[in-house]
């Protein structure tokens, strides 16, 4: 079973040039932790297969990665280029969706959302353009003879679903334990194949991605009103009278 | 100058359509001169309510026998509109929710349009919309627009608006048919479950009590669970613990969970990373307990109490016993 797991290398947002920092360091998001430990777990069940990583940068930045591929993925695709810049989530999703088509996955794996754009639509959007059937929000997922069983979050509860493979799945923050690196699992990083692609590579046109192909624009930045910050009280162990005095002023006990 | 139409992606569930979806109808009815729903199901139930807050008509698949609702809507839409059965609106707007991402993502691809996401406020700059999204836990407010031909598509955030019911007729029901779907649409739920909780839900009740990483252990979070009883809340929780497996997903308030605004939010052993803080900083009135005096939390609580959670909770559940 070949699983690709999407994982983003993240830095942080200038507010001079209303840009994501991708020149400093980057690191894993969080959030993808999960889908690498899921995709790891689901190979080791199967007993075959392997944990493909596909990412994509604006630089050839690759720390991110090698911090997943020390948990025990297998390889990874980067695709690498400035045009990249500024993308979009459909812009993400095009080049993502064409680079993890090249991998040939029986299953996709990703976050239900980054740490910093947060939009939480690329995962579906790589289906559809895929042509994939998709299950988002996944809490658990098993795989037997070619179908995924996903239990899905709900704002009820949850949903069973069953999916043919091949298909992509998004894991929620908090469902496996991310296995931290081991030093073998650090120095065997070091060696494991990283493809870096240029988006020309993936027959992407550059005015599909990056500024260019968003088809949307900031137009204003401003700071969110401030909260001020009201009484602080040292407990001395009698601070919950004035929580318990606090609430009675309310009016809600 | 308004918008011509917008649609909406209507959310219901057995207690009627949801606020989610009457938030954004009440927002759309200011931004656009008619306003229609769609929705992955059965349209007539919810026409009397949409129609009561300003739905003209209402697009439905009828039951979709378990398919995914984001393929089988987004396919239905963009067929409808590729079809010519209807004209594609100016804008779609859907809640930040579970399948309105998923119809979001898929339409998008479909229209080959952007998505704009989490956004808590929409104005119109003049003939189009512009939207604000909160970045960094909501110290800064991004305003933006799309640049392309449209149709927009706007992913809102709960809580943004407040409902308006104007007391209009029922909502004309249309068939949406949903189209041969093929492999994209593979996926079917063979069971649903409904988590059992006391007490109200996170997003609707007036006191939420959470619990961070401060609590120290899963265990620990009964003391949050057994104050939120005395107090008729909803227990909540920091991504920190629901990532620790502590507590389910579904309780996380912040970024990537809910938003809250309740009357009284408390904080307890949550530092305030500027994640939870989105979700939270609505609140009318913020208690926050925390052992460490420089914690974020403070800058935003109302009243703050330096302390170890394990020694005020305790107490305090102790002290609105029979109350």
């Amino acid at each position: 079973m070949k699983v690709v797991v999407c994982v983003k290398q993240i830095g942080a947002l200038d507010p001079e040039t209303k840009t994501l920092q991708r020149n400093v360091k980057l690191i894993l998001d969080e959030s993808d932790s999960y889908g690498v430990e899921m995709a790891l777990q689901l190979v080791d069940t199967a007993g075959e297969g392997s944990v493909h990583l596909v990412s994509m940068v604006p630089n050839d930045e690759v720390s991110g990665l090698r911090t997943a591929l020390a948990m025990g993925a297998d390889s990874a695709t980067l695709i690498s280029d400035e045009a990249l810049a500024g993308s979009d989530a459909l812009g993400t999703a095009r080049v993502l969706a064409a680079a993890i088509e090249r991998a040939e996955p029986d299953l996709v794996l990703a976050a239900t959302e980054s740490s910093d754009g947060y939009t939480g639509v690329v995962p579906a959007q790589v289906a559809e353009l895929m042509g994939l059937p998709s299950v988002t929000f996944a809490k658990e997922i098993a795989v037997e003879g070619g179908t995924a069983t996903v239990r899905r979050q709900t704002e009820a509860g949850a949903d069973l679903v069953e999916c043919p493979l091949p298909a992509v799945v998004s894991v929620t923050a908090g469902v496996v334990e991310p296995r931290y690196p081991s030093f073998r699992g650090i120095m065997q990083a070091k060696n494991k194949p990283v493809d870096q692609l240029r988006i020309a590579d993936l027959g992407i046109a550059a005015e599909r991605v990056g500024w260019a192909g968003a088809d949307q624009e900031i137009t204003e930045i401003a700071e969110a009103p401030e909260r001020a910050a009201g009484e602080v009280v040292v407990d001395e162990g009698d601070a919950h009278e004035r929580i318990v005095a606090f609430l009675d002023e309310l009016k809600v006990i | 100058m308004t918008l011509d139409r917008i649609w909406v992606f209507c959310e219901a569930g057995d207690d009627g359509v949801a606020t989610i979806t009457l938030e954004m109808l009440a927002k759309a009815r200011e931004v656009a001169g008619t306003v229609e729903a769609f929705c992955g199901g059965d349209g007539a139930a919810c026409a009397a309510e949409l129609g009561d807050h300003g739905v003209a008509a209402v697009y439905a698949t009828g039951d979709l026998s378990g398919r995914m609702k984001g393929v089988s809507v987004a396919s239905a839409v963009a067929s409808a509109i590729s079809g010519g059965k209807v004209a594609a609106p100016d804008a779609f707007l859907l809640g930040t929710t579970y399948d309105g991402r998923d119809v979001a993502a898929r339409l998008s691809v479909k229209l080959d349009v952007s998505v704009l996401s989490n956004v808590v406020d929409l104005r119109l700059d003049g003939d189009r919309l512009v939207g604000v999204e909160p970045v960094f836990g909501g110290t800064l407010n991004v305003t933006s627009r799309f640049t392309n031909g449209g149709p927009d598509i706007w992913l809102v955030r709960p809580k943004s608006f407040e409902p308006s019911p104007v007391g209009g007729s029922p909502a004309e029901v249309v068939d949406l048919p949903v189209p041969e779907l093929g492999a994209v649409g593979g996926a079917v739920v063979r069971d649903r479950f409904t988590e059992e909780s006391e007490g109200p839900k996170l997003d609707e009740a007036a006191i939420v009590v959470s619990g961070g990483r401060g609590l120290g252990s899963a265990e620990a979070y009964s003391m949050i669970e057994g104050l939120a009883k005395q107090l008729g809340a909803a227990p909540g929780a920091s991504r920190a613990i629901v990532d620790a497996g502590w507590v389910p997903y579904s309780y996380q308030v912040g970024q990537t969970g809910k938003v809250v605004k309740p009357t009284v939010y408390i904080a307890c052993g949550i530092s305030g990373a500027t994640q939870h803080l989105v979700g939270m900083k609505g609140s009318k009135n913020i208690i926050a307990i925390n052992k460490d005096s420089e914690a974020p939390i403070f800058a935003v609580a109302d009243l703050g109490v330096v302390g170890d959670v394990h020694k005020v909770l305790p107490k305090l559940t102790e002290a609105l016993e029979g109350r």
